[in-house]
């Protein structure tokens, strides 16, 4: 795209703004990369540190990308590009923001599941064979039983 | 072991895919994760019943010695934190060895 140049007062070529695509592609990353890497690591997992440190970069990235469309709009282009692709940015940081700390948040509190101290309910369940089971059978001569409830795949 | 709303067939799948050894125990209608308190009511596919993430330790009398009961879906438990947990029943003596 041809702008003008309004200091030497010619028509020059302005410099893509790669500044506000690296950013938008940065936050990206940090959405994508918590599903497909991080959530493997418990570290990584349990708070998404690593991934709000690259929407933090990612943010920096537009930051600096807007600053130079709009401060220096002879040299730099992006003033339509750059403020779309950071509202677009803020939404995938939303959408992350409401998976990690919302959604996988929204569980029945635990204050109505059993206590420590109480008897554990005995159960009669189909392992894969289709054999019965019950927990005082699994409990014989062992020194304890570890019951692990999850969501389940349905 | 584990226990879940998935049927034997899909627990069979789970357990073939990731390799793991230890019983998967099916619950379609939830009986045993209500009485334990850990149902999670219309989670599932098509608003059905199912498990909030949650572990017991019982021990041989059959008494909850232990429980983990995350407030995030993405907080699980880590196998280590279990051994640390029955090193120290062990050292109590709340649970005799074998």
């Amino acid at each position: 795209m041809l702008g003008y140049n309004q200091f030497r007062g010619v028509i020059v070529k302005r410099r893509w703004n790669w500044l506000v695509w690296l950013g938008f592609a940065m936050a990206i990353l940090a959405a994508y990369s918590y599903l497909f890497l991080f959530i493997r690591f418990p570290i990584t997992r349990d708070f998404p540190w690593v991934n709000l440190t690259l929407f933090l970069v990612a943010g920096c990235l537009l930051g600096v990308g807007l600053y130079r469309a709009f401060a220096q709009p002879g040299q730099y282009r992006g003033r339509v590009s750059g403020p779309i692709l950071a509202v677009l940015s803020l939404g995938i940081l939303g959408l992350f923001y409401y998976g990690t700390f919302y959604l996988a948040r929204h569980l029945p509190p635990g204050e109505n599941a059993l206590r420590v101290g109480q008897p554990a309910p005995d159960f009669a369940l189909a392992d894969i064979d289709g054999r019965m089971v019950t927990l005082s059978q699994l409990r014989q001569g062992k020194r304890a039983v570890l019951l692990i409830f999850y969501r389940g795949y349905w | 072991m584990a226990i879940s709303v998935d049927s034997p067939e899909e627990s069979r799948k789970l357990c073939q895919s990731q390799g793991y050894t230890f019983p998967f125990l099916s619950d379609p209608n939830a009986a045993t994760i209500r009485a334990y308190g850990v149902l999670h009511p219309h989670a599932g596919e098509d608003g059905h019943d199912i498990a909030r993430p949650a572990e017991f330790l019982v021990d041989r009398t059959g008494t909850i010695r232990w429980e983990n009961l995350t407030e995030n879906l993405l907080a699980r438990l880590r196998p280590e934190t279990v051994s640390h947990v029955l090193d120290g029943m062990l050292a109590d003596g709340a649970v005799r060895g074998k």
